[in-house]
């Protein structure tokens, strides 16, 4: 009795599937007319509001609008993407006449050179990767360089002879910021103690987990470390308000200046100092290439020395301790001192 | 035959009460948002069908219809596998690592990857598996934790220097050569991925092993009753380590597509959490291998028109509202239509034992009476 609809159950799931495989029909390439609409914007996880790297990008673009008058689209990657999610998130902005498309964050790597094979007259750009492409712009900064002027900052400012790093994932990019914010610590003072941890060792959530940051960073308070940069996109926030309880701890943020950001407002006299990442200059510049018919395209660093990466002073809290930082921002500048870009293991 | 056709309407009355009611749900939310429902649902419909979308969907589809498999194993037994999150990273993983050392003829590297997966995945489970069998530890707890333990294995390894390489800001093990990639279907304009073949089959063996060998009849009981099955003659012990190794093993499946189709490496952007997917889509799919199928194609189908609407200036967020309103319905659907029939038969057997009883009665009164 129960054989015979299970049995069409199958059969007819099995022809479905066949006739959807033969993908009659026309492509959704076919259907639409690519015409100019502005600038696309795909985000990392965390989005526009992270309050660190996709908001500088965010506000690059929101520049751009006003002072280019072009349009900016703008779509958001979501917890646990697969490369198809990005794919199609870049094909879409391309075909709906989106030019140039623009991927926030190394996970756009693979996927924005496969895209832009598609569409060989839009110009792609990616933040944090380099990516093989005639129209490709490879937008990358010196986040080791910038990390060593927090380190110089953090040795400086430590009263416990403790600074901790917590980094996001444990990835090439996050190291970066480990690597170098090590050396400047121990270029400073080499009896200071560092630690460092991460949230996730693979996962991309440790950009999108505030909760975790915030144990990771009350762990390290509670084993008096009193100086702790957080690398890790939105996670970052966490952290941060978790070092606001404590009288005298300092949080060193980063991508934007986060003293200046309005969501963290209320921590705001807890955060020493910010690694900026001028992400927003990066893609303020690549939108007004492509305004101007001179798109950017190759490898563009941005390096200490032209300012693609900088120590914020907002709050006046490393006003006292500026020349040795400039000192160290000279001899990076001039070559004295190579900042390593992976940690010592 | 009355029976049957109360059944059927059952059967029916579920699925479309979930779909009505999820659509009513849904439509409301959106509403109040301020946007038009009807234009999202056109807007999808229209995206949906499209020719690169159907090939979108159904590569997107697979892994997620594997995922599915591997928990339905475990729920057929009311045994909570948690952990094909972490069981498909770690098989994919030292899949990608053997597969990356190896360069062998296509007829054996392939296999050889998939083999490697599907053992890891079953080693990984197997774990869960011995810690409730010998110490009574549950598997719920074991398997996520395992999903950590997993993810700190694969980021000890995946650094340079240990089985990883750097390129640019990404670890990744070193890419399987080309012999090791999978066959596609070549479609217009994209190809789709020949995993689906495998995914067919295992969903008919799955479908075979459970309700068709007396090992899926002892599983099916042991989920029913654990001390039934023990009483006539099942080992529970047994069943418990074996389904937890098989729902490994398929979990082991999960990251293939992706490994051999697409990536051919295990990096930092090798994707996570399809193993909690699948647990939605088990739940959806009512472990029926069908079942299963059509919500793997839904979930494909939402997740593909998801960055459509968003385009379209709907919120980000619907998509993930509407995947969740739709296993809530569904689920909620199922069981109020069970506790439904289970009155109807009580009553229907209920009056049956009562007519039986008052037939019996004047029977016994014309008897004695004559």
């Amino acid at each position: 009795m129960r054989r015979v609809p299970k049995l069409a159950a199958v059969v007819s799931a099995t022809a479905a599937l066949a006739l959807t495989a033969t993908a009659c029909g026309e492509s959704s390439t076919e259907s639409n007319s690519g015409k100019d609409k502005g600038v696309g914007l795909a985000f990392d996880v965390g989005g526009r509001d992270d309050h660190s790297f996709n908001e500088s990008a965010a506000r690059g673009a929101d520049k751009a609008k006003k002072d280019l008058d072009v349009d900016v689209e703008m779509l958001t990657a979501g917890n646990n993407e697969t490369e198809e999610d990005r794919v199609q998130r870049l094909t879409s902005l391309a075909q709906d006449g989106y030019n140039p498309v623009i991927g926030v964050g190394f996970s756009y790597g693979k996927s924005i050179e496969k895209v832009a094979k598609d569409f060989p007259d839009t110009t792609f750009a990616v933040v944090d990767s380099v990516s093989e492409g005639k129209n490709v712009d490879s937008i990358v900064f010196s986040e080791h360089e910038g990390s060593y002027l927090a380190g110089v900052a953090a040795a400086l400012k430590t009263k416990t002879d403790k600074v901790g790093f917590i980094g996001g994932v444990n990835n090439a990019l996050i190291q970066k910021f480990e690597a170098g914010f090590a050396q400047g610590v121990k270029d400073t003072d080499p009896k200071l103690k560092l630690t460092s941890e991460y949230l996730y060792p693979t996962n991309d959530k440790g950009f999108n987990d505030p909760a975790a940051a915030k144990e990771k960073a009350k762990g390290m308070l509670d084993r008096g470390i009193d100086v702790i940069y957080s690398a890790a996109g939105q996670s970052g926030a966490g952290s941060i308000e978790a070092i606001s309880k404590q009288k005298g701890a300092w949080a060193i943020g980063v991508d934007s200046d986060q003293y200046q950001q309005p969501g963290l407002a209320k921590y705001k006299d807890s955060i020493l100092t910010s690694v900026v990442k001028n992400v927003d200059v990066a893609v303020y510049d690549l939108i007004k290439s492509v305004e101007d018919d001179k798109p950017l395209t190759g490898t563009n660093a941005y390096t200490l020395k032209e300012d693609g990466v900088s120590l914020a002073t907002s709050g006046g809290f490393i006003d006292d301790i500026t020349s040795k930082i400039d000192e160290a921002k000279k001899k990076i500048a001039d070559g004295e001192i190579k900042v390593s870009e992976s940690p010592k293991k | 035959m009355k029976l049957d056709r109360n059944r059927l309407v059952l059967a029916v009355a579920a699925p479309l009460l979930a779909v009505v009611t999820a659509l009513v749900i849904t439509s409301l939310i959106i509403a109040a948002t301020g946007e038009d429902p009807f234009r999202a649902y056109q807007v999808m419909l229209d995206f949906g069908s499209k020719s690169d979308s159907q090939v979108w969907i159904i590569n997107k589809a697979v892994p997620y219809y594997l995922s599915a498999l591997a928990v339905a194993i475990g729920f057929r037994m009311n045994l909570f596998n948690i952990g094909v999150d972490g069981q498909y990273r770690i098989a994919a993983f030292f899949a990608a690592v053997v597969g990356g050392a190896l360069s062998l003829p296509g007829f054996v590297q392939i296999p050889v990857i998939i083999l490697t997966a599907m053992v890891t995945g079953a080693i990984w489970a197997g774990i869960a598996g011995v810690l409730k069998t010998t110490r009574g530890v549950s598997e719920v707890i074991t398997t996520i934790m395992l999903n950590f333990t997993a993810g700190s294995l694969i980021g000890y390894f995946l650094q340079e220097g240990r089985l990883a390489e750097k390129d640019g800001n990404l670890f990744h093990t070193p890419d399987i050569p080309d012999s090791g990639h999978f066959f596609t279907f070549p479609t217009n304009p994209n190809p789709v991925g020949g995993f689906i073949v495998v995914a067919v089959l295992v969903g008919a063996l799955y479908w075979f092993v459970i309700n068709r060998t007396r090992f899926g009849f002892d599983l099916r009981a042991v989920g029913r009753s654990e001390s039934a099955a023990e009483a006539s003659g099942v080992s529970v012990k047994r069943m418990v380590f074996t389904s937890m190794v098989l729902s490994g093993a398929a979990a082991g499946l999960v990251g293939m597509p992706t490994l051999l189709g697409e990536s051919y490496n295990y990096g930092n952007d090798f994707p996570t959490g399809i193993g909690f997917t699948g647990i939605a889509l088990a739940l959806l799919g009512r472990n029926h291998a069908v079942g299963m199928a059509f919500a793997a194609l839904l979930w494909g189908f939402l997740d593909r028109t998801g960055s459509q609407l968003e385009l379209e200036g709907y919120a980000q967020e619907i998509i993930e509202v509407m995947k969740g309103v739709i296993v809530l319905c569904v689920v909620i659907a199922y069981e109020l239509v069970r506790r439904y029939g289970l009155r109807l038969q009580q009553r229907r057997v209920g009056e049956e034992l009562a007519a039986q009883a008052r037939d019996n009665g004047t029977n016994d009164k014309a008897g004695v009476s004559a």
